[in-house]
């Protein structure tokens, strides 16, 4: 009841974010497993020669969702693979909650990790609700009741029970992204993997998957990593933003409101648009009076809510 | 014109099905011999060509070197091996026992091509994110080869069969120079006794069980497709754009 409680909060007032996220990730370890992923010193290098990924160290903390954000190439997506084994770290080591991934099985690993991918990769040849039992049956859960665990979390994910039975093409992209993201929790699995998950659906769509997914993990609190290039994508939905330049390196790691506030360099500044007028907010009196918020071209960009401006005074202080 | 009706009447004179019919009759004995050749060179090359070709399609590995021997394969004359074989073979075994291996062989070596490359075709023309994710998902190599490229690649694969059979059955009349039975015994007899009737209803015979075992493998592909294609009618957009207006308004709670 509280997570839920501070997950919207924590949607509304993104300020919020760190201090609550992490006062929540303290209260359960108490009883379940943190799913904390930590990379140490890990390099990735191709048969090929590329090195995709050079001494890279990262603590992302369990319960909380951390962005790899990065335009595309920079190893954000070769990062994430190397948590669920799908790519093997050359050097290092990927722990969860301190074990090395190298020591354990890879399809065991994969199985007890939700993944969603970018095209969703769904079964074409079966039907939506297989498709979502896929990972239960393959541990052995009985059909039938997988089947039975698979609708319930179509209506997690909202959708309606209606496609259970249809195939994956006959659904729009919007929708076979749900599927992806049912299917990904249908082991109940402490971490998700996002690898662009909402990159090929309409801005629309996209922003009603973000904020159900951000609805999803107030509920859940799974140790999300996602990976994306869109920088608004990562302030939305991150407690944690990680931005890379190339090779895999780390240029900024912080939560939103740290980065906006103070862009580490200029490449920073550059890749989240901080130089851009609608970044650059400022307070204007309004003739009727009220205050509104207007951006670096002038243009109104809403009102300033007295509730939210005493809310977050309350945070600060 | 003639030629055809007075072959069709061949073919349809009960007397040519009967039991006690002189040679090359009884035509439906010959007819199960064919169709036995053809069940046993395309099902040896099956079982030799599929699990080969599963493992080029699913590995990618050994793709070069194996198309370019089914190349050379396909490039072998079929009666050449034939004889070959027999004569090989002939220096052990039996006459009969030695020109039955020469003739299977001879028939496996021409199904074979078509099989393997149905097979590693059909694997390699599976979606390579599904792959993937059907991975990440934690399917065991295994579990991906049984559960979504064979089943996503089933009409290639049964393509590549049917091209087999085809072929086969076509070449399965060379049997009968081996001094076996099957409908090329039909035809070497209308040669034999220069009769132009017999030797083109042994012809007709074989045109039309290659089209009828032809139609047969058509429905077993259009069959397994049709899961695959499923009814890809308009999917009720209005019903889909409901059930996410549903969605977003659960969201939005």
């Amino acid at each position: 009841m509280l997570s839920r409680a501070a997950g919207v909060t924590t949607r509304l007032i993104p300020h919020m974010a760190p201090p609550l996220a992490s006062w929540i990730a303290l209260d359960k370890s108490k009883d379940e497993p943190t799913a904390m992923i930590e990379f140490r010193s890990v390099t990735k290098k191709f048969p090929d020669g590329t090195v995709a990924v050079d001494d890279f160290s990262l603590t992302m903390p369990s319960h909380e969702t951390t962005v790899l954000v990065g335009s595309s190439g920079c190893g954000k997506t070769t990062i994430l693979r190397m948590i669920n084994r799908m790519v093997d770290a050359t050097a290092g080591q990927v722990l969860i909650d301190g074990e090395d991934v190298a020591n354990r099985d890879k399809v065991q690993l994969r199985r007890s990790i939700g993944y969603v991918l970018q095209a969703a990769g769904l079964l074409p040849h079966r039907h939506v609700v297989d498709n979502v039992a896929t990972v239960p049956i393959l541990n052995g859960t009985p059909k039938a009741q997988a089947r039975e665990d698979a609708l319930e979390l179509l209506d997690k994910v909202g959708l309606d029970r209606s496609l259970a039975h249809r195939y994956p093409r006959q659904l729009s992209g919007g929708q076979q992204q749900r599927v992806g993201v049912a299917r990904a929790l249908a082991s109940d699995p402490n971490i998700l993997l996002m690898d662009e998950p909402f990159g090929a659906v309409d801005p629309i769509v996209r922003a009603d998957l973000q904020a159900e997914l951000g609805r999803l993990q107030s509920e859940l609190g799974k140790t999300i990593v996602f990976v994306t290039h869109d920088i608004e994508e990562a302030f939305a939905l991150a407690d944690t933003v990680v931005i890379f330049r190339k090779g895999g390196k780390i240029a900024q790691k912080g939560t939103p409101a740290e980065i906006l506030a103070n862009p580490a360099d200029e490449f920073v500044e550059t890749f989240i648009g901080a130089d851009k007028a609608r970044r650059r907010l400022r307070l204007e009196q309004a003739a009727e009076g009220g205050t509104i918020v207007v951006d670096g071209d002038g243009r109104v960009a809403g009102v300033l809510d007295d509730d939210a401006r005493s809310t977050r005074g309350d945070a600060v202080s | 014109m003639n030629f055809l009706l007075d072959a069709l009447a061949y073919i349809f004179d009960p007397a040519n099905w009967a039991a006690n019919a002189t040679s090359p009759a009884p035509l439906g004995d010959r007819i199960l011999e064919h169709l036995e050749y053809t069940a046993i060179a395309a099902g040896a090359a099956t079982l030799i060509a599929l699990p080969l070709g599963f493992y080029i399609g699913h590995t990618g590995k050994g793709r070069q070197a194996v198309i370019g021997v089914t190349g050379a394969m396909r490039a072998l004359p079929a009666l050449g091996v034939l004889y070959f074989v027999t004569m090989v073979a002939g220096y052990q075994l039996p006459f009969l026992v030695a020109a039955t291996v020469g003739s299977l062989i001879a028939l496996t070596l021409l199904a074979i091509p078509s099989v393997l490359a149905g097979a590693y075709s059909g694997l390699e023309s599976v979606d390579r994110q599904t792959i993937d994710a059907a991975r990440a998902n934690g399917m065991t190599e295994m579990q991906i080869l049984l559960r979504v490229e064979i089943p996503l690649s089933l009409p290639l694969i049964i393509g590549g069969i049917r091209a087999a059979v085809l072929q086969v059955v076509a070449t399965a009349t060379i049997a009968s120079f081996a001094g076996l039975g099957g409908l090329g015994r039909v035809i070497a007899s209308g040669i034999g006794l220069n009769d132009f009737t017999v030797l083109l209803a042994g012809a007709l015979l074989v045109t039309a069980l290659a089209l009828l075992l032809d139609a047969v493998f058509a429905l077993i592909q259009k069959v397994t497709a049709v899961r695959l294609e499923a009814d890809d009618t308009p999917v009720a957009e209005e019903a889909s754009a409901a059930a996410g207006a549903a969605a977003s308004g659960r969201g939005s709670e």
